[in-house]
């Protein structure tokens, strides 16, 4: 077994699309209608064929309510991994997406979280130490 | 001074000394001083990973609440997430009282 698919619920699929694949830089991979939505999947350019990531409609009340509770709490949802989290917050800072906090290193790993713009805060994450 | 200001003047002090008296709480204020507009995951984060304090998010809360009750401890909206300011303001009043004994 592996994972295959994680997801993000999302209010509006195409202006989700547009963020990850415009502003983080993901690819679209599945597109095709599901009743009123869309299975909507993107995946990393450097992993073509690694786990999709769902953009998935958050029409469910207790969507809504969950991500507002973890938003307002500052509480990342998914978490990316990066080489560079410092370079990828100035390119992301530049592209105009906001940060609720700033890279920092805490312990083995240098994170930083920011807004998706779809209702989500993401964690980026760089492995500082390598285990041999 | 009236009677009514000095009651006053009194249990604003002593509570900002009571919210002071717990060594988590001079710790919350330590983590926020670092960096301003924290949100609570951040805050969480640092203390667990910096400070080795591992609380529950309740008790972080409770701690918070007395620190907001007594304003060393403001919250601001920002879009959608709390923002958590360390406000130096009502140490001031405590810091006037302790000078005037600081090298007598």
């Amino acid at each position: 077994m592996k994972i295959a698919i994680d997801s993000v619920f999302v209010p509006d699929q195409e202006a989700a699309l547009k963020f990850y694949t415009e502003v983080l830089g993901f690819k679209k991979k599945h597109d095709f209608p599901v009743g009123t939505y869309k299975w909507l999947t993107v995946v990393s350019p450097e992993q073509p064929d690694g786990p999709e990531l769902l953009l998935e409609p958050d029409e469910h009340p207790a969507a809504k309510a969950f991500k507002k509770a973890l938003m307002q709490d500052g509480i990342p949802f998914r978490a990316f991994g990066v080489d560079d989290v410092q370079k990828e917050y100035e390119r992301l800072t530049s592209l105009g997406v906001k940060f609720t906090m700033k890279p920092r290193k805490m312990g083995p790993a240098t994170i930083a979280v920011f807004d998706d713009t779809c209702g989500n805060l993401i964690q980026i994450a760089q492995k500082d130490e390598r285990r041999s | 001074m009236t009677g009514n200001h000095k009651v006053a003047y009194t249990t604003l002090m002593d509570s900002v000394f009571k919210a002071l008296a717990d060594p988590t709480r001079r710790l919350i204020l330590d983590v926020l001083s670092e960096e301003d507009n924290q949100t609570l995951f951040e805050l969480r984060t640092r203390l667990i990973m910096e400070h080795h304090v591992d609380m529950s998010r309740q008790a972080i809360t409770k701690h918070l609440a007395i620190l907001e009750r007594v304003g060393l401890v403001t919250t601001a909206r920002s879009g959608r997430y709390k923002q958590l300011h360390f406000n130096r303001q009502p140490l001031s009043e405590i810091a006037q009282w302790l000078e005037k004994y600081r090298s007598s």
